[in-house]
């Protein structure tokens, strides 16, 4: 796949959209009024220091927190004030920096559980897993797409760090979700873990919109279109990466020697 | 057939139960055996309704009596009311099941709302609150001596009146089995695996689409249900319903058998019922030190084996399936040994203790398994602290000889299972 950045497709409609967008704890206002608007089928990466409000702003769009201001639109709809579960529902994904799956299920009932929503079997108990022909098959479609067929039976406790990664992107895009968001999916991997993640995200997320908060620079001018550089709570830049490379702002702001080390990194992958 | 298993599990199991409950009677024939017999049905039907709060959904409720109890309470005013007039005695229990869902209905929407710490303490205090109603509201709770019913009141169907105890075993005997296989077939349903996903990590399920407090609720008012059938069929053993039935020893119990029998099998709570009966039943009778056993027990089972008698039962069955059980048994032996001796000296002090305190009227002489202890003579305090001491001592070398040897055999199985490629 190449990395040279698709121009956006300023045709597709709007996605995800946060329009002003504030979260204050107390007296501290950690998003200044983020805006941002991310179109369907869109590979977005989300780069910024530390504590400049990536995770925050990942949870007031999933609905893990509500906005102190601001409107947060998914394909036209207000969802601001929605529970997670009910963002879900309408189409929006998320996986958690710190690994956050079932732990005591196997990897088959992990996936198995998060697709059933989604298939329209709410909360009965009228009918038996075993007959749920749509779900075991996806789920079972699931765990061969993020490699762990292998790994079936085994509690999600016992699986490795970078399997137990792959299990988070799996629960995260079970339910078919249109547009998903990956919070640090890397974090914590080897060089050649990540090299092979990576290709495994826009293999899984192909067609979906994907926003991603990531901190390897070869990982973000690799996966995304366009790039969002978050400051201080603040969108300072949202465009292609080799805008927001070339931007004087963001240099000065953030990016510094990270730029020059991201070139060196992708040429070292062999782009 | 291999359909089956994973619906309501093995076939051959099931046909072991219900053989075992119906030919119980027959072996243990006794009254007192028959007796005993039902009230593990009983028990067998709430300890694992309270397990679908505990083991699967991660609830630990200190209020499980209020929904066996309420049950039962319902249950004998209706066979009260309508046993001799169109309500077969035999649908009495199911009264009373639907009557344990009201409530779980009613109570549950406040306590499910919350879980961990916030859960257990909400129902705690709900246990105490609906404790004392049934001392204010006598009408329904006949007050001190309770509300007697007559479960011959109705037509006899076939010969049946329910009168013999017998027949009433039966009766429970029936519930029993579908009340475990419905119960059973839950763990296979979608919101059954929903419900242990909800245990593990309620926020992640927010994230896949479910609500986890509507998850928490819809379980606790299935498992109200069964806890009321299980309080009816305990209003139509006894015919008499008292406030103890709602109350927190009751709970208690609930809470200390499931997990005594393992929470985090399927079966632990039918093995934590049987226990449960014997203990209240046939320890109470040996002894008046029974609760404090009883608590020596659990203390004793959280601190070494915190998945209960079931996860025990079930790592050694990992071994004998590996082959390995049998390498392990002079490491068991030693082991039983040496409690052995701890048990004995530490039961002899403890009714040394018991015999001062309570009967010391019917003088110093006591009779401990045979052996002629003077409680009033020093020398029987000093003998028995050092024998505690002594067997303490055999214990503690024992159990780091048994955990070295468990050790080593476990790694012995991951290295082969490890070889041949095998899953674990």
């Amino acid at each position: 796949m190449s990395n040279t950045a698709k121009a956006p497709a300023d045709a597709a409609p709007i996605a995800l959209e946060l329009r002003d967008v504030r979260k204050s704890f107390g007296k501290t206002e950690i998003i200044r009024g983020a805006s941002l608007s991310v179109r369907q089928g869109e590979r977005v990466a989300i780069i910024g220091p530390n504590g400049a409000g990536k995770s925050t702003l990942f949870n007031l769009i999933s609905g893990r927190m509500p906005p102190t201001s601001g409107d947060i639109l998914l394909n036209n709809h207000v969802i601001n004030g929605k529970k997670p579960f009910e963002i879900n529902r309408l189409g929006l994904s998320r996986s958690f920096q710190i690994t956050n799956i079932f732990p005591k299920l196997s990897v088959f009932e992990n996936l198995r559980c998060s697709v059933l929503w989604s298939l329209g079997y709410g909360y009965t108990f009228l009918k038996f897993l075993v007959d749920l022909d749509d779900a075991n098959a996806r789920a079972q479609e699931l765990m061969e797409m993020i490699g762990l067929d292998k790994k079936r039976d085994v509690v999600a406790l016992n699986l490795t760090y970078a399997e137990q990664r792959a299990l988070e992107v799996g629960i995260t895009i079970a339910g078919g979700a249109n547009v998903i968001l990956l919070d640090e999916p890397t974090a914590g991997m080897s060089k050649s873990e990540t090299t092979r993640f990576i290709s495994l995200i826009k293999q899984v997320t192909e067609g979906k919109t994907l926003l991603t908060v990531e901190h390897d620079m070869g990982v973000v001018f690799g996966l995304a279109d366009r790039i969002a550089v978050l400051v201080y709570g603040e969108v300072i830049a949202f465009d292609t990466p080799d805008a927001v490379r070339a931007s004087a702002r963001v240099q000065e702001a953030y990016l510094g020697s990270s730029v020059a080390d991201a070139q060196a990194g992708e040429s070292a992958q062999g782009h | 057939m291999n359909q089956w298993n994973a619906r309501i599990g093995s076939l051959w199991m099931w046909a072991f139960f219900a053989a075992v409950m119906l030919l119980a009677p027959q072996v243990f024939n006794s009254g007192l055996s028959i007796t005993m017999l039902s009230q593990m049905g009983i028990a067998i039907i709430a300890c694992l309704s309270y397990n679908m709060l505990l083991g699967q959904g991660g609830m630990l409720s200190f209020g499980h009596a209020v929904y066996t109890g309420l049950g039962a309470f319902v249950a004998i005013h209706a066979l009260n009311m309508y046993g001799g007039s169109g309500l077969p005695v035999s649908l009495v229990p199911v009264v009373g099941g639907f009557a344990g869902m009201g409530f779980a209905v009613l109570f549950g929407y406040v306590t499910t709302r919350k879980s961990g710490n916030t859960f257990a303490m909400i129902t705690l205090g709900l246990a105490e609150l609906v404790f004392a109603m049934s001392l204010m509201v006598p009408e329904f709770f006949g007050g001190e001596g309770g509300i007697s019913g007559n479960r011959m009141s109705g037509q006899p169907v076939m010969g049946i009146t329910f009168g013999p105890a017998t027949q009433v075993y039966y009766l429970i005997a029936v519930y029993t089995l579908v009340c475990v296989m419905l119960m059973y077939a839950f763990t296979q349903t979608p919101l059954g695996r929903l419900l242990n996903a909800v245990r593990d990590n309620p926020e992640r399920v927010e994230f896949i689409g479910y609500n986890p407090q509507r998850v928490r609720y819809t379980a606790f008012i299935i498992a109200g249900f069964f806890a009321g059938i299980s309080g009816g069929l305990g209003a139509l053993n006894f015919e008499i319903v008292n406030a103890e039935v709602v109350g927190a020893a009751r709970s208690g119990a609930y809470l200390l058998f499931t997990f005594l029998g393992g929470a985090t099998f399927f079966f632990g709570p039918i093995i934590g019922a049987v226990l449960m009966v014997l203990a209240l039943v046939l320890l109470s009778e040996f002894t008046q030190a029974w609760l404090l056993y009883l608590g020596l027990v659990f203390m004793i089972m959280v601190m070494f084996s915190p998945g209960g008698i079931a996860s025990l039962l079930m790592m050694n069955l990992r071994l004998a399936k590996h082959g390995k059980l049998h390498s392990l048994i002079p490491a068991y032996g030693v082991l039983a040994a040496a409690s052995l001796v701890l048990l004995v000296a530490v039961a002899a002090l403890v009714e040394v203790v018991y015999h001062r305190q309570l009967n010391s009227a019917m003088g110093s002489a006591l009779n401990f398994m045979g052996l002629a202890l003077d409680t009033a003579s020093t020398q029987t305090w000093l003998g028995l602290l050092a024998a505690i001491v002594v067997g303490g001592w055999l214990f503690s070398l024992a159990q780091r000889h048994f955990a070295n040897q468990w050790d080593a055999v476990q790694e012995l199985i991951e290295k082969e299972s490890h070889y041949a490629g095998a899953a674990p």
